[in-house]
């Protein structure tokens, strides 16, 4: 609170808020309120080298931190949602989709590959947040599901990084259902004795974590991911009460029994080697 | 077990608001045989004449429902839920009860019971009948010990090698603070990956609101019903309209805009047939609603118990694997 209230016109920026370089070169931590150069940040994985809260990171930035040498092969890339249902909110969903690609350059919410972590094979499943929130439609859960049909025919670990807001509405039914596809083929992979892991990151939420995120022969977070299955919005709204401090917190997920480790980024390849050398036959 | 007494809901309320015109003819056709009781005149002619209007106008008006209009019959209070067709579809009904672990939801019902000469393991969602009953099954809406009772019942039936029918009416999973703490999201996943590796033959209805992760909870099967008058989405209505127009109103153009229907969902190829309920709704016969489901199960698990356990599971799979729609970027 400040002690004096600056009423000149036109000055109503609060000091708080106050951005004195230009947009992009700067970022603010929404953690520690420190400001961070954003080409600082880059190289720390996104990590803020003041508080460590971890910033939002897409596929890219995973697959650069996992495979060797950062190098790769994406599957199915070619894959994008359409508009089965014609859905139209404030919005026509193919017109959504279409502004999602121009502002991302990517095709859908979530990218997969295989590539060597240590010189083990891996086929890696990410999540792009940036992508109408992450949201699970059709091609995410296809994408998804072929990427645990590739592991099974590589007999390797599959790997799903979470970041989702959950379903995606202008899929409807469609999009439900992919909760089942993912499931299905997981339970494919469960019976072969394929390691599948799970990471979720800040926020996993709704149909994504009540299905293959929550399924994971380990599940691992971030720290601070809120992992939920409603979010705290309309928990609260349910119960007509505020929320617990940290509540649905990585930290008191894992208290509540359901995440074997939670994972800072920067030992994320070093433990998902150990891991998986655990899980070798 | 016995039926609890069944308490309809009184009659003005039982009518829902696009029912208006049926509710007024009726009105008209119940004073027109009220002059005839008394019998000082006779009204015969008119009273055939209402009653065929009444058809008429019926036959009509349910012909057309919207997706909202549907989405309200589904909710009507005096529905029948699964404790009900359980005892109108079956004999010897033993509930059992409890996850083994942390207790016994109320929002979800389960046990053997016979059908037509053998076992099946039913479960479903129970919502109450009464204000206070509603209450004690906490409006439909499980909690993870729920999820679980229904997952340790299922592979209870797997083990004697038993059929199973689920049968589906949630607003949704409950969304509390012990619920996310009891692993709510956990509960469901585990369900739906186990679901399908079950060796035994499952069937889903949908018997009423199908919604989001609480139905499909316990929503993989074999086959996937609906019921005629029934919903199935990944959000209800309400919400849908709140998250998207950030307002309730638009919860009818929501319906329409999720293709949430029965004729929807088998258009889309993501439920397999469509059982048809009494005309006005599954509560306006719930006897015979009963009875039409029975004879559909009994269809349904003859097929499927002429395969074999593997072949159950692999079409199983590949018939979820196969749901969606999208395309190649050129």
């Amino acid at each position: 609170m400040a002690w004096f209230k600056r009423s000149a016109a036109g000055v109503t920026t609060a000091t708080d808020e106050k951005r004195e370089a230009p947009d992009g070169l700067w970022l603010k931590c929404p953690s520690c309120k420190a400001s961070v150069l954003t080409k600082d940040l880059q190289e720390n994985l996104s990590v803020c080298p003041k508080c460590d809260y971890h910033h939002r990171l897409g596929s890219e930035g995973y697959f650069g931190i996992l495979f060797d040498q950062g190098i790769y092969e994406e599957l199915d890339a070619d894959l994008i949602s359409l508009n089965p249902l014609n859905f139209k909110d404030t919005k026509d969903y193919g017109d959504r989709l279409r502004d999602a690609r121009a502002k991302t350059g990517l095709r859908d919410a979530l990218r997969s590959a295989v590539g060597n972590l240590n010189g083990f094979p891996l086929v890696v499943a990410c999540m792009d947040f940036d992508f109408i929130g992450g949201s699970m439609g059709t091609v995410m859960g296809e994408k998804i599901a072929r990427a645990v049909d590739k592991a099974r025919a590589l007999r390797c670990p599959v790997l799903v990084i979470s970041r989702s807001g959950g379903a995606r509405m202008m899929e409807a039914a469609f999009s439900l259902m992919q909760m089942a596809k993912t499931s299905a083929k997981l339970s494919l992979a469960d019976r072969e004795g394929i390691p599948y892991i799970s990471l979720m990151t800040d926020p996993t939420t709704g149909g994504v974590t009540a299905s293959f995120a929550m399924l994971g022969d380990l599940n691992l977070a971030e720290p601070g991911a809120l992992i939920g299955f409603a979010g705290p919005r309309v928990i609260r709204e349910t119960i007509k009460k505020d929320l617990p401090p940290g509540f649905q917190s990585a930290e008191s997920v894992l208290e509540s029994g359901f995440l074997d480790l939670i994972v800072p980024r920067h030992t994320l390849k070093e433990t998902l080697a150990r891991l998986l050398s655990h899980l070798r036959p | 077990m016995a039926t609890p007494p069944i308490a309809l809901s009184k009659a003005e309320t039982a009518w829902l608001d696009f029912e208006k015109p049926i509710q007024e003819l009726e009105e008209e056709l119940s004073k027109l045989r009220q002059i005839q009781d008394k019998g000082k005149s006779d009204v015969s002619g008119p009273i055939r004449a209402m009653e065929t209007q009444i058809q008429k106008t019926k036959k009509q008006l349910y012909s057309q429902l919207t997706g909202w209009q549907k989405v309200q019959l589904s909710r009507h209070l005096d529905r029948p839920y699964t404790l009900f067709y359980v005892e109108h579809m079956t004999t010897d009904f033993v509930e059992l009860h409890g996850d083994r672990c942390y207790g016994d939801d109320k929002a979800i019902v389960g046990g053997f019971a016979n059908l037509e000469g053998q076992s099946v393991m039913f479960i479903g969602h129970q919502k109450g009948i009464n204000t206070k009953m509603r209450q004690y099954r906490n409006f439909g809406m499980a909690n993870p010990e729920g999820y679980r009772k229904a997952l340790r019942l299922m592979k209870l039936a797997e083990k004697f090698n038993k059929p199973i029918v689920t049968l589906v009416d949630t607003p949704g999973a409950f969304p509390g603070i012990e619920a996310e703490e009891r692993g709510q999201a956990e509960a469901i996943a585990k369900n739906i990956r186990e679901m399908f590796q079950l060796k035994v033959p499952v069937i889903v209805v949908i018997v009423g609101e199908g919604a989001s992760g609480g139905a499909i909870g316990i929503g993989v099967g074999d086959r996937v019903l609906m019921l005629e008058n029934t919903w199935y989405s990944v959000i209800s209505p309400e919400s849908c309209s709140s998250i998207l127009w950030r307002s309730w109103d638009h919860k009818e153009k929501a319906a329409e805009a999720l293709q949430l229907t029965a004729d929807a969902m088998l258009k889309h190829g993501l439920i397999d047939e469509i059982v048809p309920e009494p005309l006005g709704g599954a509560h306006r016969d719930r006897e015979g609603m009963a009875k039409t489901l029975r004879a559909t199960l009994l269809r349904h698990l003859q097929e499927l118990q002429a395969l074999d356990p593997s072949t159950r599971i692999e079409k199983r799979i590949e018939r979820f694997a196969s749901m969606g729609v999208y395309g190649h970027a050129s």
